[in-house]
């Protein structure tokens, strides 16, 4: 009975009288540790059926709290949900047979197939069988799954996995679709490819999706845009309001006789100036409202080039949590003022790092494949790739924690596979997802890793200081490192595997989920450290962040599909569709070539 | 190099003493099974249920039967009359035991011939079944005695004249308990040990630290240390329970004990850290600290004796550091044992620890670097 009834209110048009989702005064607090976090602060909201609704946010910001109180998996502390009119606290039942949800990590089962995957769904589901044959081919055909129906779903790559969660969620058709961050970690073709699915199913079937995504360039594929930060609603509204507001205050800025890392440090100094980050060999200058970008003559740089560039939705994000801080009166963040050059000043120029024909082996999978690349003293090295790609463990063998099937690689003059011990002091490591003591105080991590790279007395002491005071870390230095807020995290990693001044220092997808302020607080410490001689070697999967490496390679499937500075491979796909590629539109360029090649290939042999 | 090792050591003991669930690992199990081998695991019998089927009805055969009740092993709960009676109340459980008094019973015990008894018991379980035989033997053989005694007959020609040595009573907790000193050490040693490397392996500063100038060997120690000091304090604590709270007398002393003691928590260190070198993550570690942990409880003597198991059983257990263990704490505890009487104990376990140690290390340095 209720199996007929669902298909019918599928079949039906979506009823316009009632909206979707409408959010009044929600809040819901958890306690992690001894620390009580608002996930959701009173947040209120109402949208429009038939749209793509993004909610945008940094790890942390709530989304998945929200997903899960609409899917009616979390119980909200106060404030109402209601699903196209059915409040999801009173019917639970009836709003979870109106919606589908895709949760950030789906369940599907890896040893089976495609096909059994699907079959298993819609048992779940109570799809008639009759009524499968069609709705399965429907589903392959959109998701491009149709000529992979027997592979195991543990063999398919990270895209291919997500496309057949979200074939597996659509298998009863919902009104009300929620998709949890469907694009981390999904590299930028299939990340296109699955904005398209969502595309098909607003504009041709009339669906409702809500969409969450930490990737800030995502919001402006949205209908509407919900911008939590911190449990805070802190926006509403289309991706153009958003951008529109910021009209005209995003600058290109270019000066000849000043490397951009002095540049952008200057210009971030600079009253006025809302945002400065690098961009390829430029600095992207966003500036409050009602500057003129004139002041760029008071930093020193009067002959600079100075280019009005198209605002982009970060800039509001950042505009509305600078505004945010000031409104609260404190330092927005310290990145203000650049880190002390702990060094003497750049050091001699030369190959910090070397890679020759670096191959690695897992049983049959070749996980890199015949690699080679240099790396210059003080040089930020980019190594870019999807999840998959085989950058971890390239990054893993250059940091001695693999080894290597074939192939050579030296840090300095070393191996790090088999040089001594001490050779490993003149590197740091920050690991993805900033592995540190949970258990252990700010103070007490601090104190381990500086004995472990061998720091005693006065000095460990004095280097200890160091890093309370230059991550501002002292007032938390007794707190349990695991209820730290992600973003000291952050910082309490980086002073770990600075502790010892090394001359190196490798980074695993070191800004992963952070907010953009910590973002760029981040990487004026590492523009800082480059500058005063140290390499600089970074795994990322944020396209845009590898505009702030000098050199970088990408990855794909274990190969290096190109290498260079962040402008030569923009400038390589330039062409008459893309006057002004981005660095995704690049990576998607380098894939399809590469897809092609190997296409060739096959048809060759 | 030292400095470093302390460091890690430092760590290792702030990051289980600040963890609320590594905690109740340490305090936790220990306690329970204190409580459980302490008061529950016994092999003494006490109140064994039995009937009676007196068919003579005399004052010899009520005498008899006063022999029985009066002793704590024994509990009286039913007195039959006729003897199809016995198959019912057995197979319910209800009585373990049936005393079946010959008609002829007093008869003969006075005319000087020998008096039938017969006893029946629940032979289910072939353990209690003995023990309630030898139990009804020995107070059949006391009250035989002092029915000769009173009637100025001779006494059996052979009498026996039993005397427990080191435990008068035979009270079996003198005898389990410091067993427990063994079995807990090795629990905890084991967990903590063992799960320590996996456990930063999932948080990945495993990783964190081994791109730290710090060698597979400093690592080694400075994981190993902390258990060595913890299964000791474990030890002591359940040594002082023993002592103090169970009464078991200590006449050994403490230098023997502490000796096997220390070579036991070595060696058992090298399995856990073999365990932990072995795991990817702490469920792994876990399951392979119990793939260890019950043969090796199994094969140590704690519970039934080694020398009845097949040959090739009693082989293997010379490889299970807690069979070595378990006769040293014992040994301790209710004889005087000199030092050379304990070297066959020492010596082995001694080669135990260096070769799980060694293995340890190998192991390590493959899966780490």
């Amino acid at each position: 009975m209720r199996r007929a009834a669902r298909l019918c209110v599928a079949a039906m048009p979506p009823e316009t009288d009632a909206a979707p989702l409408v959010l009044e005064q929600l809040t819901r607090r958890f306690k992690i540790g001894k620390r009580v976090v608002v996930a959701l602060d009173a947040v209120s909201a109402t949208t429009a059926p038939g749209l793509v609704i993004g909610l945008i946010g940094p790890d942390g910001a709530g989304k998945t709290t929200l997903m899960r109180l609409i899917a009616g998996l979390l119980r909200a502390d106060s404030g109402n949900i209601r699903v196209f009119g059915t409040d999801v606290a009173a019917d639970p039942l009836k709003v979870q047979g109106m919606i589908a949800y895709m949760p950030q990590r789906f369940g599907l089962y890896e040893d089976l197939s495609v096909q059994e995957n699907l079959d298993l769904y819609a048992d779940l589901q109570g799809v008639a069988p009759e009524a499968r044959a069609a709705r399965y081919a429907e589903l392959l055909h959109m998701t491009g799954l149709a000529a992979f129906t027997t592979r195991l779903a543990g063999k398919l790559s990270g895209g291919m996995k997500q496309k057949l969660g979200l074939a597996c969620t659509l298998i009863q058709p919902p009104r009300l679709l929620l998709l949890d961050e469907p694009t981390v970690g999904v590299d930028p073709v299939s990340r296109r490819e699955l904005w398209a699915i969502v595309d098909h199913l607003v504009r041709g079937q009339g669906m409702s999706v809500l969409l969450s995504t930490a990737y800030l360039d995502e919001a402006e594929r949205c209908d509407e845009v919900l911008l939590l930060h911190e449990g805070k609603l802190i926006g509403a509204g289309k991706p153009s309001q958003f951008t529109q507001a910021m009209a005209g205050r995003s600058f290109q800025v270019r000066a000849a006789n000043i490397s951009k890392r002095a540049l952008q440090g200057a210009l971030s100094r600079l009253p006025g100036v809302t945002d400065a980050i690098i961009q390829g060999e430029a600095v992207r200058m966003v500036l409050d409202a009602g500057i003129n970008p004139g002041i760029v003559g008071e930093s020193g740089q009067a002959d600079a080039v100075i280019t009005p560039v198209p605002p982009r939705f970060e800039d509001r994000f950042i505009d509305l949590l600078k505004a945010k801080a000031a409104a609260m009166a404190i330092e927005p963040a310290p990145s203000a003022k650049p880190p002390a050059a702990a060094r003497a000043p750049a050091a001699q120029p030369g190959t910090e790092i070397e890679v020759s024909h670096l191959l690695k082996r897992f049983g049959d999978f070749c996980a890199v494949d015949d690699i080679s690349f240099t790396v210059a003293r003080g040089e930020i090295f980019g190594l870019l790739g999807a999840n998959g790609a085989g950058k971890s463990t390239t990054f893993r063998m250059l940091c001695g924690l693999l080894p290597a099937t074939s192939g050579s690689l030296q840090v300095g003059s070393f191996n790090l596979r088999t040089a001594a011990a001490t050779a490993r002091g003149r590197l740091g490591y920050m690991a993805q997802k900033f592995s540190l003591y949970g258990d252990l105080s700010v103070l007490q991590n601090l104190r381990f890793f500086s004995a472990a790279y061998g720091l005693t007395g006065a000095k460990r002491n004095a280097r200890i200081d160091w890093a309370l005071r230059e991550f501002e870390l002292a007032p938390m230095r007794d707190a349990t490192s695991r209820d730290l807020p992600l973003g000291f995290k952050q910082r309490m990693a980086l002073a770990c595997a600075l502790m010892h001044e090394p001359d190196v220092l490798f980074l695993d997808e070191p800004t992963s989920g952070v907010d953009p302020l910590a973002r760029r607080e981040f990487w004026q410490r590492i523009n800082a450290l480059a500058d005063s001689g140290v390499t600089v070697l970074v795994t990322t999967h944020f396209m845009d962040e590898a505009e702030y490496c000098d050199r970088l390679v990408i990855m794909g499937q274990g190969k290096v599909l190109a290498e260079g500075t962040s402008e030569s491979l923009k400038s390589a796909c330039r062409d008459a569709t893309h006057p002004d590629p981005s660095m995704e539109d690049a990576f998607v360029a380098l894939i399809e070539a590469d897809s092609a090649r190997s296409a060739a290939q096959v048809r060759a042999a | 190099m030292l400095h470093r090792i302390l460091a890690l050591i430092i760590k290792e003991f702030l990051a289980i003493l600040r963890d609320a669930k590594s905690r109740m690992v340490l305090i936790g199990p220990p306690l329970i099974q204190l409580v459980v081998f302490g008061y529950a695991a016994s092999f003494d019998l006490n109140h064994v249920p039995f009937a009676v089927y007196d068919q003579d009805r005399s004052v010899a055969a009520q005498d008899l039967v006063a022999h029985f009740t009066g002793s704590p092993a024994f509990t009286e709960v039913a007195s039959l009359k006729s003897d199809h009676e016995i198959k019912s109340l057995i197979n319910s459980r209800q009585v373990e035991m049936v005393l079946v008094i010959d008609p002829r019973f007093s008869r003969d015990l006075l005319t000087g011939k020998a008096a039938p008894v017969q006893v029946i018991v629940d032979g289910r379980n072939s353990n209690t079944a003995l023990l309630i035989l030898g139990y009804a033997n020995a107070v059949i053989t006391a009250y035989s005695q002092r029915w000769a005694a009173t009637h100025g007959l001779p006494s059996p020609p052979a009498q026996l004249d039993p005397r427990a040595l080191f435990n008068p009573n035979l009270d079996s907790h003198w005898f389990i308990i410091p067993g427990i000193v063994a079995l807990l050490t090795q629990v905890v040693t084991l967990l903590v040990v063992g799960l320590s490397v996996a456990r930063e392996r999932e948080a990945g500063t495993f990783d964190q630290i081994l791109v730290t100038p710090m060698r597979p060997l400093d690592i080694l120690l400075g994981k190993s240390i902390p258990g060595l000091i913890i299964g000791l304090a474990e030890g002591s604590v359940i040594i002082l329970a023993t002592v103090f709270w169970f009464k078991v007398p200590l006449h050994g002393g403490l230098a023997p004990l502490y000796l096997g003691l220390l070579l036991f928590v070595f060696s058992v260190t090298g399995i856990g850290l073999m365990i932990s070198s072995l795991a990817a993550t702490q469920q792994q570690a876990l399951l392979g600290a119990f793939l260890f942990m019950v043969p090796s409880i199994i094969l140590s003597g704690f519970a039934t004796p080694i020398s009845n198991m097949p040959v090739i059983v009693q082989d293997l257990t010379w490889i299970n550091p807690m069979r070595y263990a378990l006769v040293i704490i014992r040994r301790s505890f209710l004889e005087h044992p000199s030092f050379t009487s304990l070297l066959p104990q020492y010596l082995p376990m001694a080669a135990l620890a260096l070769v799980s140690l060694a293995a340890a290390g190998w192991l390590f340095r493959k899966r780490a670097v």
